[in-house]
């Protein structure tokens, strides 16, 4: 650990509360995916994690090099991009997977799927079934 | 001091950090449900990546970037293949 001595002290400090932040609300969504009931609850803790426990800890490692380099570096951004982008995609895919499972076992825990069609869903079907363009 | 004060945090979120990793450990064990222990285990993949980064952060090397690098997009395909399988029943139709 010989790094630390070279940062300058806002830099260090800065890196300290950022670090501090984002391990912190991790550990607050992982709690709350013990505390909460059920499945579509816990699904929404661990965002925590991936939005502003990623993005802080990023921050803090982009202040440490910038810091340590004395000159921009960024590219943990590429991370937070990446988190921020696939973390939506991974849960809606979990949840409609948990979604089809339930109504699939009828077990009445979840709603079951609406019998109304979409608006424009009629209009659509007559307007393929009126010749072939 | 300062470096004192840096050394001490790092400490501190890497155990929060460990910490996390623990509570999805008992969920991805005990969870009622096969997507409970997907959830747990997309969350865990996340919380390795965050270690990873406050350990380059630690170490001062920027190697530690690419395993997080790596981690993160693993655990991105393996939890949308996990969740496809919830889904249909296999992966590859």
């Amino acid at each position: 650990m010989t790094h630390a001595a070279d940062l300058p002290a806002w830099a260090a400090l800065l890196t300290a509360f950022f670090v501090l932040l984002g391990a912190g609300l991790t550990l607050t969504g992982a709690i709350g995916t013990l505390r909460f009931r059920s499945f579509f609850e816990r699904v929404h803790a661990p965002t925590l994690g991936t939005s502003w426990g990623t993005g802080a800890i990023v921050l803090a490692s982009i202040v440490c090099f910038s810091a340590l380099g004395s000159r921009p570096v960024v590219h943990e951004l590429l991370i937070g991009a990446f988190i921020t982008v696939t973390t939506p995609v991974t849960l809606m895919l979990l949840a409609r997977a948990a979604l089809y499972r339930e109504r699939a076992e009828g077990s009445g825990a979840v709603p079951p799927r609406s019998t109304l069609r979409p608006p424009g869903a009629e209009a659509l079907q007559d307007g393929t079934s009126d010749g072939g363009r | 001091m300062t470096a004192a004060i840096l050394l001490w945090s790092l400490t501190v979120a890497q155990a929060m950090l460990v910490a996390a990793m623990g509570c999805n450990t008992y969920r991805l064990i005990r969870g009622p449900r096969a997507q409970d222990r997907v959830l747990c285990l997309d969350a865990m993949y996340v919380n390795a990546m965050l270690l990873a980064l406050t350990i380059g952060i630690r170490t001062g090397s920027s190697v530690y970037f690419e395993a997080a690098l790596i981690i993160a997009v693993l655990g991105f395909a393996s939890s949308v293949a996990l969740a496809k399988f919830l889904m249909r029943g296999e992966v590859i139709e």
